[in-house]
This record gives C-alpha cells, structure tokens and sequence, in this order.
C-alpha cells in the first residue's frame, strides 16, 4: 500500500516532472545528435558516434557567419528593446495620466499578435517605402516585439516597489537624478535583467518575422531552416546545444553568486 | 472658561487662503510631463513599426493590381471573399489545432508550474531554469529534433504501434498508416511542445503569488485536497490561466513552422497560406485580408474567452 | 552627537505652518491649519487613520506639495522647496530602508548625498547611539523589526536635520518592544536636543512621549498642549473620547452659585466648578458632565452614609467587572448614564462588588469637567483601534 499512497500524495510532481521530460527531451536528442555521423545528409537516423562537429564546428558554409549576425543583432536589440522598455515601464508604473490606458493596450497588442501578420504588416510597409532590407530592418523589427516584453517585466517589479524607498531617498538630500541612479534603477534591475534576457531569447531565435523583414540576410535560424530543406548539418546541433548549456550555466551561475552574497550579508 | 494652556495657538485659517507659490506650479506642471516624455520613445516606436504597418496592411487588403503594373487602393472587398471561401478549411484548422494545443498546454503545463510553485522546494529556481533554458536552443532546431523523435522506424513511434496507441489515434482521425510524422497529432504534438513555456509562466507567476497557508486553512475547513484545488487554488490562479491561454492560443493560431515541418499538404495552416501568399505569391492583398480575418477571428474568440472567463485584468 | 545643531532659544519655531490645506479633488485631506512647534520639543500629532496627520508631516517634509499656505523651518520660507533641498529627515512608516544596501550605506545615505567624503567616524558614533554598532554590514532584512526601527532613526538623525519627522514609527512593533522603543526615542530626541514631530494614531504612545501634543479630527486641530493638560482639561467630546476614556453623562444647569455650576441629570445633582466648563451656560441650559474613570471611587449601597459631604454622587448597579491586574474596570447601569466607566486600583478589594450589587459612585466635583451639549457624545470612542496603513496620505 506505501508505493500507492506515495503516488497519490506525488501525483501532482509526477505529472509534473512528466512534462519537464516533454520539454527537455528535444534538447536531449539535439544533444545526442550532434554526437551523430549522419549516413546521408539528413541527421534524422543514428549512425555512429563522432565528435567531427564539435571539433569543427564552423566546419559549414555560412553557419557561423549567420550565427554572428543573430547574436549581433540580438546584443543590438536587447540593448535597444531594454531602455526603451524600461522608460516605458516607468512612465506605466508610477505614473498617472491620460492616454495610459490606451499605451497600456498599445504595449499588449503586439504581444497578443500572430507573429506572421505582424512580420508580413512590416515588411509591407518596408516594401512598399522602398526600405532595403537587411540587418536594419531586422533590427527594427526585433526591437518592437521585444519591446512588449520589457515593458510587461519592468512594469510588474516597479509594480511592487514600495515608493516610499524612493521617497526616503529624496528626503535625505539626493537628487531625482541621483535617487533613479541610487535607489530606483537597482531595485528595479532584476526586471530589467527579466526583460533584457527574455529579449535576447526572443530575438536570437526569432524566425517568422525576421523572415518577412530579411531579405537576402541570413540570420541563424534562417539558415536552419534554409538547411532543413537541403538536410541540416550536424552543427547545428552543436550550436544548439552550445546555446543551451551556455544559457543554463549563465543563469546557475548568476544564482549562485546572487545567492553567495545574500550569504554572506 | 480656561483655554488649553498650549504654548503656541492654534487657531482656524484667515478666509482667505496663503496662495501657493508659483515655483510649486511650475514644479508641478514639469512633473506632469515626466510620464510623456518617458513614453515617448517607446510609443513611438510601436506606432511606427507597430500601429502604422497594421494600418498600411489595411489598405493594402482593398487594393487590386499585380506586381508589374502596382497595386491601387480600388475598396476591392471581394479579396476578402474570396480569401475566405478559398482558405476556410485552413481558417478552421488554425483555430482547432491551437485550440487543441492550448487546452494539452493548460493540462500538462499546470500540474509542472504547480509543482515549481508549491512543491519544488530548493529544486525551484533550477526547474524554472529548465523551463526558460530550451529558448536558447533554436526553436527550429527543437522542432527539427521532433522529426527525430517521431519519424516512422524512431523507438518511441515502434513503441506506440507496439501497444496499439496509433490504431487508436488513427481510428479518431489524428493519425494515418501507423505513422505519427505528416499528420494532425505530429502537428498539434508541436504546437504543444512550441508553446508551453508561455502557459507555464504566467501560470507559476500567479501561482507563486498564492499563500500556501491557504492550503491549509482550506483543508482544516474540511476540504478534501481535490476541494481544496477546485474551490480555492485554482480560481485564484485565474490571471494566469487566462493570461497562459491567451499567450499559447494566439501566437499558435499564426505559427506555421510546425505545420511546415511536421505536417503534410494536409495539415497546412492559415500561416502557411499567408507566408506563401506573402513571400512566394507575392499576392499582397490576399496576404493582407487573411491577416486581418485571422485577427477578427482571433478578437472575437478572445473576447468571448476572457467574458467567460470574467476577467479584465491582461497579462 | 554632543551639541545640538539648533539650540531652541535661538530659532524660536522650528516649524511653522501656516494656512496649509491638501485636497485631492473633492476630498479635503487637511482644513486650513495653522501649526507653530517650538524649537527642541517633542511634539505629536495625534489622531485617527485619515485624520489628516500624515498628510501634514508629509507636507512638512516636501513629499506632498500643499493646495494652499506656506511652510516655515526655522523662519524660512521652504514651501517651494523639493523634500532633497529641505532641512528635514523622516523616519518613515515601515521606515523605508534600502533593502539592497547594508545597515551602514543606509546611515551614510545622506551624508554621501551632500557630498560628505569621510563617513565614518560619524556613521560609526550614530550606529553606536542607537545601539547597532555590531550590525553594520547586515542587510535590512536580517534584522529585527525593532532594529530596522533603529536604523530608521539613526539614517535620519545623522543629518542633523533642524526637525526629525516620525511617521507612526513604532505602529509595526509589538506592544513591548514599542514601550521600549517609546523610551529609547524620547532618551535620545533629550540627547540630541532636535525638535521632533511624531505622527500616531496611538493616545498612549504620544502622551508617554511628547511635550506638546496635537489631536487632529477629520483634518483639523482639536486641540493642541501638553499631555496632562489635555487629559484633564479635554476641550471636546472627541478630545475627552480619545485621549483616554470618559464618562460622560448629560445634564442640565439648575443655578450658578459663585464659582460652582449645579446641575442635575436623571434626579441626581452634580457640581461642576465653573472654571473647567467649556461651555457658555446659564440655567435652564443643557451641559454634558464629565469625569475620568479613575476618579470614581465606588462604594457598596450599604456605605453610603460613610460617604463624606460635599462630593457628587450617582447611584447603580454593576453590570460587568474585569481584573486586569493593577485595577479592576467596572461597568455600571446609572439613571444618568447606562454603561459608567469606573476603574477601582486593586489596593484592598471589596468582595460584595460584584456584578448586581447596587453601589454607589462618589468623587470630588473639582474632578468634573463640562463640555457644549451641542456635540456628539460618541466622537472619538473606538476609532484609536483602526490600523493606520498609511490611510491618511492617500
């Protein structure tokens, strides 16, 4: 009767711990893959295992170089989607004045927007201003949808702060300049950092709006899927999994030492 | 009649008010131009690259002409008849398979953002990691590992037909010929797969913000723990469900790569009907009058949706 | 922190308001006021949540900018300066440290923002005088409720301000610690020779530490003095209400013989000294009698004839008693009043005072005070219970 009763009382972390495999499991297949020497050019179908793709992993044409371009673009357009965002998210948070509601709606709109109708609106209108797409255009296009985002994150940690902080600040003789600088930008940072992260996600791995703003650019995930036609290098999973663990270990990383200096306090 | 012996008086104002000095006015009007030019950059922003293209897109759906001779705004409604009796099964589809998605999302999705909320202990920041980590790996790049994952002779799809699992999902329409890949459920698997990260989020945010005293409080009230979920967790942790759904339901609605790549012909959704017209066609109007017959549609089931659901508050 | 930056003598007012009112649309915060705090005192603003008190101190401090009047620190006009460029420092509610700087950034705040380069020494001395020199490097949130309170004070008092402006700091302490800190704060406010002006909503809290106190009603002054003064000389029903509990019975004025009022309520005649009535009366007119629960002695029916002349009586019967300790509370039923507050200290206690028994109630008239009839006999009772989350500034 024990193993039962352990069952039901863990019904719900089975479950759940059910669905974290669901959602790691392409990761570890991507993982094993890129370990893979595929038989012809597809890398659908295990072969034998090789590390010829993590030893060279720019080893195909084009990759790396599209690979740059996506982590440029998406440096450019987190830096870009975060302070327009954050100043966004400012004025939402604690202030009260006409037309918020509206900028309030303007800032979900975009979230609540299939990606392509708003890829295929923008790159209308580029088209039709005669706009030659390129690197700009993506990066236009990347800093509005991301833009939502920040917004959406900033707004719900300064949400939160209490005023009375920023307050104290200007009661003991700093600026408005010096208590945003002091007080307010530091109390609101892990959002901005939520936002500034989640940005960079969304925008390094961005493919149906960059798609319709593109033109001949070549962005990493364009190629990907330029490559899924033709059958996709094993690099490809190298990078992918080069990302994740990258992305995991930066996170871990940052937790311990926020949670080493909390420690030490 | 002894007055308070107070050592300053206190008494009630003159009639006429002390003026407040002009330098407090100015001070005052400066301040209310702050959350402006906060603003400022950010709302233009979206008005440009947002708001005006949407617009643009509008006119662009009443013009008529080809890509040689240009295209002029001729109030030519027809596109949209004809778009709508051309691609109404591909409306449909959109609509069923990312509705279908997102209730899998809710049912599979809760239970994980529950288990980060309440039972994860110090597990929890790492489990949250794992949900956000996948991000970084290319979502092309994933959803090409699902062709891995479900191609014909792949063990998890011998394993199925092993157990009779597809006879069962062939006899409901979901897949054909003892195979998962180019059918509705590879699809609908994808969808699935894509979104969740966006209905387990806002589904911990408002679960996390649930005082697990409540638990208690419900269950020395004489609640069973099933009770407990349906009468007191789960209404409150509406925001997020609402939020969860809205954020999985929309953008699947538009996705057209896991139909591309793990679908047939049979399977194409209104995205793909869109990207072709678009980038492909190059028939502008048509791209165009899809576009904002999938956002009408969209609209209106949102609407409808968060009526039900009776709550105002997005995100 | 020896010498006081201010000595009293010299600067006259620390703080002088005057005409300042808040609005916010339709709803008036705070009346028109005029408010003078003598420099170097204790000085309370005392009344319910959404009196209107925290609103002044804020306005006081630059955080809320008046609707009409000016504001006056040591003679100079501030009304138009912003709260950074204003002499003042405030312990705030909930005291507002700076969750993610130590215990010793949050006391330099200050100094480091007018751009004092060597801290230490004084942020050294300050941690000391409140008693946290050992703490420096925690965070606020590895402290007690009553350090972080400390902290708050020592981060405020550092600048020296010419006024320390205290909004309900001790309202998130336990009762104990809040007596303990009540003493702390007035041994230093003596120490440090500042003016201070505390904001409660807690009639103890401002009687055990203020000079001057200032009960505030629906956003204005009622009455303002030193903490005895206003006890026994309450000057409404709302001040006599609050401040402690009254007993007050209704009654009406019968003649005037020289310097005493006579009057009579449900049969039964009172002596008021005309000198502590609040109200013009001549007889025939309705008055309202008070007096102070602990005032009342009472006595069994069957003493009344040990009852010496002279002092005014009331006849009833106990309805409920309860020990606390030091006294016992009754609560009696009287023809003048249905529910008589009468505190008895517990010095020799008399068995046949039990609920039912028929007593009676005598004191000493120079004890009764008289207020206008015209007011309610109910303001005040029962609002101190509220809790005061900030209700008065919103």
């Amino acid at each position: 009767m024990r193993p039962i009763r352990w069952m039901r009382r863990n019904l719900v972390v089975i479950a759940g711990v059910l669905t974290l495999v669901y959602l790691i499991l392409p990761n570890l297949v991507v993982l094993l893959f890129s370990f893979n020497k595929p038989k012809g050019r597809f890398n659908y179908t295990w072969n034998t295992f090789s590390t010829d793709a993590w030893q060279h992993p720019c080893g195909v044409a084009d990759m790396c170089g599209s690979l740059t371009l996506s982590l440029k673009i998406a440096v450019y357009a987190t830096i870009g989607a975060t302070v327009l965002g954050t100043l966004t998210a400012f004025a939402l948070a604690r202030y009260r004045f006409r037309g918020r509601a509206a900028t309030n709606m303007l800032i979900f709109l975009p979230m609540a927007m299939p990606e392509v109708v708003m890829g295929a609106s923008l790159g209308t209108l580029f088209l039709n201003m005669r706009i030659q797409f390129g690197f700009w255009t993506i990066l236009i296009a990347h800093i509005m949808f991301c833009l939502s985002f920040v917004v959406t994150a900033v707004k719900a940690r300064v949400m939160s702060m209490d005023p009375r902080l920023e307050q104290a600040a200007q009661d003991l003789y700093a600026s408005p300049l010096q208590t945003f600088l002091r007080i307010t930008l530091p109390l609101a940072a892990p959002g901005i950092a939520a936002g500034a992260l989640l940005s960079f996600a969304l925008s390094f791995d961005d493919y149906i709006i960059t798609s319709f703003n593109a033109g001949s650019t070549v962005t990493f995930p364009m190629f990907v899927w330029g490559s899924a036609q033709r059958g996709t290098p094993v690099q490809v999973n190298v990078i992918g999994t080069a990302m994740f663990a990258i992305a995991v270990l930066l996170v871990l990383g940052g937790q311990l030492i926020g949670g080493r200096r909390k420690a030490k306090a | 009649m002894t007055a308070a012996s107070a050592p300053a008086p206190v008494t009630e104002a003159p009639p006429d008010p002390v003026p407040v000095p002009a330098a407090l006015k100015r001070a005052a009007r400066r301040r209310r131009s702050v959350p402006y030019l906060l603003l400022l950059a950010g709302v233009v922003w979206l008005l440009v690259f947002f708001v005006a293209p949407m617009v643009y897109q509008a006119s662009t759906s009443v013009q008529t002409g080809s890509l040689d001779t240009g295209f002029k705004v001729t109030w030519h409604f027809a596109t949209y008849w004809d778009a709508l009796t051309e691609y109404w099964p591909h409306f449909v589809r959109s609509l069923v398979y990312s509705g279908i998605a997102t209730v899998l999302c809710l049912a599979i999705g809760y239970p994980l953002a529950y288990t980060i909320a309440f039972r994860a202990g110090r597990w929890r920041n790492v489990v949250l990691v794992l949900v956000i980590a996948p991000f970084f790996t290319s979502f092309l790049i994933r959803t090409l590992a699902w062709e891995t994952i479900l191609a014909d002779q792949s063990p998890l799809v011998s394993f199925l037909n092993d157990i009779h699992v597809l006879d069962a999902t062939t006899w409901l329409g979901l897949t054909e010929g003892h195979r998962v890949m180019a059918t509705p459920l590879a699809v609908v698997c994808g969808l699935t797969y894509n979104f969740l990260p966006f209905m387990i989020l806002p589904l911990y945010t408002s679960l996390e913000r649930v005082d697990g005293r409540l638990h208690e409080a419900s269950g020395d009230l004489y609640a069973t723990p099933f009770t407990t979920f349906r009468k007191v967790t789960f209404p409150l942790s509406m925001p997020g469900v609402v939020a969860g759904t809205l954020l999985t339901f929309i953008p699947a609605s538009g996705d057209y790569i896991n139909a591309e790549l793990l679908g047939s012909t049979n399977q194409k959704m209104i995205g793909n009907v869109i990207q072709s017209q678009f980038l492909r066609v190059l028939d502008y109007p048509t791209a165009a009058a899809l576009s904002f017959i999938l956002m009408a549609a969209i609209l209106a089931i949102v609407t409808l949706y968060i009526r039900r659901a009776g709550t105002e508050e997005l995100v | 922190m020896t010498t006081p930056s201010t000595s009293p003598e010299a600067a006259g007012d620390a703080v002088r308001l005057t005409g300042i009112s808040k609005t916010y649309g339709s709803f008036t915060a705070v009346h028109p006021l005029d408010l003078a705090v003598p420099a170097g005192s204790f000085f309370a603003l005392l009344g319910a949540s959404g009196c209107g008190k925290t609103t002044t101190l804020r306005m006081i401090a630059g955080l809320e900018d008046p609707s009409s009047g000016s504001v006056r620190l040591g003679g100079r006009d501030v009304t138009a300066l912003p709260p950074y460029k204003r002499p003042v420092n405030t312990v705030f509610q909930n005291y507002a440290l700076f969750p993610h700087l130590d215990i010793y950034e949050n006391v330099a705040f200050g100094l480091r923002r007018r751009g004092i380069k060597s801290v230490k020494q004084q942020v050294g001395d300050m941690l000391d005088l409140v008693q946290l020199g050992p703490l420096a490097r925690r965070r606020p949130h590895q402290l007690s409720g009553g350090q972080q309170q400390r902290v708050a004070v020592a981060r405020a008092l550092i600048n020296k301000p010419q006024v320390l402006l205290l909004d309900e700091p001790l309202g998130a302490l336990d009762l104990k610690l809040r007596r303990q800190m009540q003493l702390e704060l007035k041994r230093i406010q003596t120490e440090v020779g500042i003016t201070f002006v505390h904001v409660t909503h807690d009639q103890e809290e401002a009687m055990t530490m203020a000079d001057t106190v200032a009960v505030m009603n629906a956003g204005r002054v009622e009455q303002m003095g030193a903490p005895a003064d206003l006890y026994e000389n309450p000057g409404s029903t709302f001040v006599a209400n609050f401040l402690g509990t009254s007993n007050l019975i209704a009654a009406e004025v019968t003649g005037v013989h020289g310097d005493e009022l006579h009057l009579v309520s449900a049969g039964q005649k009172l002596t008021l000294p005309a000198a502590r009535c609040r109200a013009d009366v001549a007889t025939g007119d309705k008055v309202l009698a008070g007096v102070r629960p602990e005032k009342i002695t009472l006595a069994h029916r069957d003493d009344e004839d040990a009852i010496p002349a002279g002092r005014n009586r009331v006849q009833g019967r106990i309805v409920d008693s309860s020990f606390i300790g030091v006294s016992t509370q009754y609560v009696i039923d009287s023809p003048v009043c249905p529910d008589l507050e009468v505190f008895v200290p517990n010095v020799e206690r008399d068995g046949r005072l039990v609920p039912g028994a028929p007593v009676v109630l005598h004191w000493n008239p120079e004890h009764t005070f008289g207020l206008d009839a015209a007011q309610d006999i109910e303001a005040g009772i029962d609002t101190d219970d509220e809790p005061d989350a900030g209700g008065a500034a919103a």
